[in-house]
């Protein structure tokens, strides 16, 4: 590539020449004043881009790109609010630990400090919501911070980057020259584990008698799905995904238990309570995961391994960390695990067949329980449905609320990369954009976007992004007519008085989606739901559902807030019979 | 309770906001910072003194660590290092009293800058609490106008501290013995 008539390129065209080498094939962005030159040379470069409706599903759409592929997602926004509107998104690849790199426009350089228009201290303002940012003065320092920020986002503990670009940056010329090494004196990634930390861990896991495996988003991030599998299997002891590593052990293996937490199955949590020794994988103790800290896991000691030393010992003690890449960690652990295997099998045999015999009781006492009604769609059995017609393969994109903690719970995903939430951050608005990122980084998957009525309004502008790609995604709406987590803890928490939670006027979405130019329809019948969910998953377009549940039901099991997870609320309160 | 951090980082913009904005988004209160190019004109030396929980020590340290242009960062509060501060000092004195605050300057190791008719300008160097008491003292004869550094720090575990100031070994066990002494 090169610029005509002369033998420099533009800093666009080196932009562009860098995300190529990046094998960047999809941005996600909206162009703005200071972007102008950058578009201008994306006018007839190779690089997809795909236009959004706002930079904040920019960043979500980038998101979900790398969320299910594990590649770099790519998005670029113009300065001032295009920058700002950005934000959420980083903050939400920030919390899940999700490879971004976003690129934005900024005022020329001499107008940067002067109130110019559209300006923003883009650079201050993303400090504290990305893993590092840089702010270009000068058209040579391009290549080599732009093949850093990529480095940055994607090596170590992923996260998002932020690469601010004044105008006349992307007009300046300049040589291209190949950025040949990378040289950041200041990053330290840990990648290997302390061998004889592996050796310890190794000794103790096979001494405890209630070992417990605490699984999370780090596997995923690691791809170290296979090693993690293969250590439950040599160990045979149960184990858990939290909600951002859901997939990382399958859901169909003997040894999976379902999802800790606050809304996690009474299993996982009694397991979680009651181990002497938790096998914590690429977690980060969230207090979503452990309630209150004083009852968390009071019995167990803790080995804890994660490529972030802040994380080792952050909420949590761990008895045992080890620093590293959970996968290189966990094969090297693995290969220890089976030469102590013959000398240390049989020892603690007898307790472990218990430790599993309780477990199993556990899940048979209290198992998360599908609910139907002839009368009305239970959100449950909507993900049933789904669950079924996904087998445990599909993508399922899910928007924040207790449609998401539902899809958590019934919905089974069988390989990596397959769920992708909101998990740290909570963003609602979040499952649509995303499942637009999904679906291009994997058009041949069955992409979900499950989205409760409240996110859905939050994205709706979205809909023209799909139907201008004319992609396949298949949006279920839960409607229940209420923000439904925020009503649930209303209703539990602030007697019932339910302020601001009632979403009237939600649109016709046969018209709606009409409008757009594909398939939408309503329903509100238990006797339809299988029957439409096959017509949706067919349809070879879009297809928009609304599906009408009940609208006062919870979430269960429940730990409230400031609980300790063996103390769930497993149930509504029942009708007492005299 | 006060911890004293000792930076070293890349000489870049926006590296004092990233150290700065890690404490304050955790709500801590920064007492003092001192910063400064090193013998390596693209790496700079924070001195840092701020009020962290004793169990958030190690914490902060790590964050600190995460930061990209942060090449290493130490915890001095509990291991041999050392530490001084500077302060610059105008004292408004009648002629009365000249004397004894010269003779007070003398105790405290404090040099004079400028002397008029209206008073002296004070420089001393010392350990934080010490600079206290001369401040304190010095109020007492009349209005003062005090611009304070801040800590700087120097680790005596030459091994510790890459790129260190040029502290040989020796110096660290005769400072051991002198506070053996005193």
């Amino acid at each position: 590539m090169s610029a005509t008539g002369t033998s420099t390129l533009s800093g666009a065209q080196i932009l562009l020449e860098c995300l190529a080498r990046e094998n960047v094939d999809c941005i996600f962005g909206y162009p703005g004043g200071v972007t102008l030159p950058l578009y201008d040379a994306m006018y007839d470069h190779p690089i997809r881009h795909v236009l959004v409706r706002h930079e904040q599903n920019a960043c979500f759409a980038a998101e979900g790109y790398a969320r299910s592929t594990g590649k770099v997602g790519v998005c670029c926004a113009t300065s001032g609010p295009g920058a700002t509107n950005l934000v959420t998104g980083l903050v939400d690849a920030m919390m899940d630990s999700i490879p971004v790199v976003a690129i934005t426009g900024q005022v020329s350089s001499k107008l940067i400090g002067t109130d110019a228009f559209q300006e923003a201290d883009t650079f201050g303002i993303t400090r504290s919501c990305t893993k590092h940012n840089f702010l270009v003065k000068n058209v040579a320092d391009l290549p080599q911070i732009v093949h850093e920020a990529f480095y940055i986002a994607s090596s170590g503990r992923p996260g998002p980057v932020l690469v601010d670009i004044p105008k006349d940056v992307f007009q300046a010329h300049s040589h291209y020259v190949p950025v040949s090494s990378i040289h950041l004196p200041g990053y330290k990634v840990f990648t290997e584990g302390h061998t004889g930390q592996i050796r310890r861990a190794a000794q103790m896991i096979w001494e405890a008698e209630r070992p417990f495996v605490y699984a999370g988003g780090g596997i995923i991030a690691a791809d170290a799905s296979e090693e993690l599998r293969e250590m439950v299997e040599i160990l045979d002891v149960p184990a858990v995904n939290t909600l951002m590593g859901l997939g990382a052990l399958p859901a169909n293996h003997p040894n999976f238990i379902s999802m800790p937490g606050m809304h996690g199955s009474y299993a996982a949590n009694m397991g979680m309570s009651n181990a002497d020794l938790l096998i914590a994988l690429g977690v980060r103790f969230d207090d979503r995961v452990t309630g209150r800290l004083a009852a968390f896991a009071p019995r167990a000691k803790v080995i804890h391994v994660d490529i972030d030393p802040a994380e080792i010992s952050k909420i949590r003690n761990a008895d045992l960390p080890i620093v590293g890449d959970v996968k290189r960690v966990l094969s090297k652990l693995n290969k220890v695990l089976k030469e102590l295997e013959p000398s240390s099998r049989e020892k603690n045999s007898l307790p472990r067949q218990a430790w599993w015999r309780q477990i199993r009781t556990w899940k048979d006492e209290h198992p998360l329980t599908v609910e139907t009604s002839t009368s009305e769609i239970k959100p449950q059995h909507l993900m049933r449905e789904i669950d079924r017609l996904s087998g445990g393969e599909a993508i399922v994109c899910s928007d924040v609320g207790q449609h998401q903690m539902w899809s958590a719970q019934f919905i089974r995903f069988n390989k990596p990369r397959l769920w992708i939430n909101s998990g740290g951050l909570g963003s609602m608005g979040f499952g649509l954009p995303s499942a637009i990122g999904a679906q291009f980084a994997c058009p041949e998957k069955l992409v979900f976007a499950i989205c409760g009525d409240g996110g859905f309004q939050m994205s709706i502008p979205e809909l023209a992004t799909i139907a201008n790609h004319g992609l396949p995604i298949k949006i279920i709406v839960m409607n229940n007519g209420y923000l439904g987590m925020v009503r649930q803890w209303q209703e539990l928490f602030y007697n019932n008085r339910m302020s601001q939670v009632e979403l009237n006027s939600f649109p016709d979405v046969e018209k709606l989606a009409g409008a757009y130019g594909f398939k939408g329809k309503t329903i509100d019948s238990p006797h339809q739901l299988a029957s439409t969910l096959r017509e949706v998953v067919d349809e070879p377009g879009p297809y928009l559902l609304n599906v009408k549940v009940s609208s006062y039901e919870n979430v269960y099991p429940m730990v409230p807030a400031g609980g300790a997870i063996n103390e769930m609320v497993l149930g509504p309160p029942q009708p007492v019979t005299v | 309770m006060l911890q004293i951090i000792s930076l070293l980082v890349e000489n870049k913009p926006g590296a004092l906001m990233r150290v700065t904005g890690l404490l304050t988004s955790r709500g801590y209160n920064i007492e003092s910072l001192t910063v400064a190019r090193t013998l390596d004109p693209t790496l700079s030396r924070m001195t840092i003194v701020v009020d962290v929980d004793q169990n958030l020590r190690a914490q902060v340290i790590k964050q600190m660590n995460k930061l990209i242009n942060v090449l290493q960062a130490t915890d001095l509060t509990d291991v041999p290092a050392v530490c001084r501060e500077m302060v610059l000092m105008r004292v408004r004195v009648g002629m009365s009293t000249r004397t004894a605050i010269l003779k007070e300057a003398e105790i405290f190791g404090a040099r004079v800058v400028e002397s008029s008719t209206e008073g002296f300008a004070l420089e001393a160097t010392g350990e934080a609490e010490k600079l206290d008491e001369f401040v304190d003292i010095m109020q007492s004869y009349g209005e003062i106008e005090v611009t304070r550094s801040g800590s700087v720090a120097v680790s005596l575990e030459a091994k510790k501290l890459r790129l260190s100031a040029p502290v040989p070994k020796v110096h660290a066990a005769v400072a051991a013995l002198e506070t053996v002494r005193t």
